[in-house]
């Protein structure tokens, strides 16, 4: 089993290359990996109440872990409390730790 | 110190672009503060970021001469990040590529940014616990 860091700093509303992204995050969890999506910037967009998350609910469901960076919601209002289940919020630590520990790490 | 890791990141986006820019920086700092060892391979516009000209500027709309305005410049930050890493015990080593340079007569830097190729980013790849590629989009 390999880990893996992908971050994703876009939102699937802007290009559909996002949803290309989740497919990979999805596969690689499906595929017997431990896999870490960081949402940051425009990519915790889908984690707002009420926005509709497209592929990103299929990568929850896939058992990769979708973190939402605290700054990047922080920023665009997004209460960490009303995040969607599958969905938590983590410092930018997270990405430094999952570097040092040498993930393969994609910066989608 | 047995925790100390090398860490190598890539940037290609030029000054005022990308909030991108911001957030490799926040994890510079990051890993600055933990005493990590970090390279830094700039590649296409990144190799503005340490220009060392960049000034300050009055604003008309805000009714603001320079210092009042403030504006933050990008090379204070990669500067403030080298003497971050420093201070934590660490280092942080800046290359901008060569011809990237060139092409952009961008060729004064801040003290602790030096002129490299993209073999450069190989070897430091190899010898890094972890690389980090940031392309533009």
């Amino acid at each position: 089993m390999e880990k893996y860091l992908l971050i994703e700093s876009r939102d699937p509303y802007e290009t559909r290359e996002v949803e290309n992204n989740y497919a990979l995050a999805s596969s690689l969890a499906t595929a017997g990996n431990d896999v870490t999506l960081f949402l940051v910037q425009n990519g915790v967009l889908p984690a707002r109440k009420g926005a509709k998350l497209n592929g990103l609910q299929e990568v929850i469901n896939s058992g990769v872990h979708v973190l939402g960076d605290e700054f990047s919601l922080r920023e665009r209002g997004i209460a960490m409390d009303t995040l969607p289940k599958g969905i938590r919020a983590a410092p930018i630590d997270v990405v430094v730790d999952q570097l040092a520990e040498g993930r393969k790490a994609i910066w989608l | 110190m047995k925790d100390k890791k090398t860490l190598t990141f890539s940037i290609m986006d030029g000054p005022y672009e990308q909030a991108r820019t911001v957030t490799v920086f926040r994890l510079l700092d990051n890993a600055a503060r933990r005493g990590y060892n970090l390279n830094v391979f700039a590649y296409e516009g990144a190799v503005n970021l340490p220009f060392s000209k960049q000034s300050k500027h009055p604003n008309a709309v805000h009714g603001h001469d320079a210092a009042e305005e403030d504006h933050p410049l990008p090379k204070d930050w990669v500067a403030s990040l080298i003497q971050t890493a420093k201070k934590h015990g660490g280092a942080l080593d800046w290359i901008n590529c060569g011809l990237c340079v060139d092409e952009r007569g961008a060729h004064e830097a801040i003290d602790g940014c030096r002129r490299g190729t993209p073999g450069d980013l190989w070897n430091w790849a190899q010898q890094s616990d972890n690389t980090l590629i940031v392309g533009t989009r």
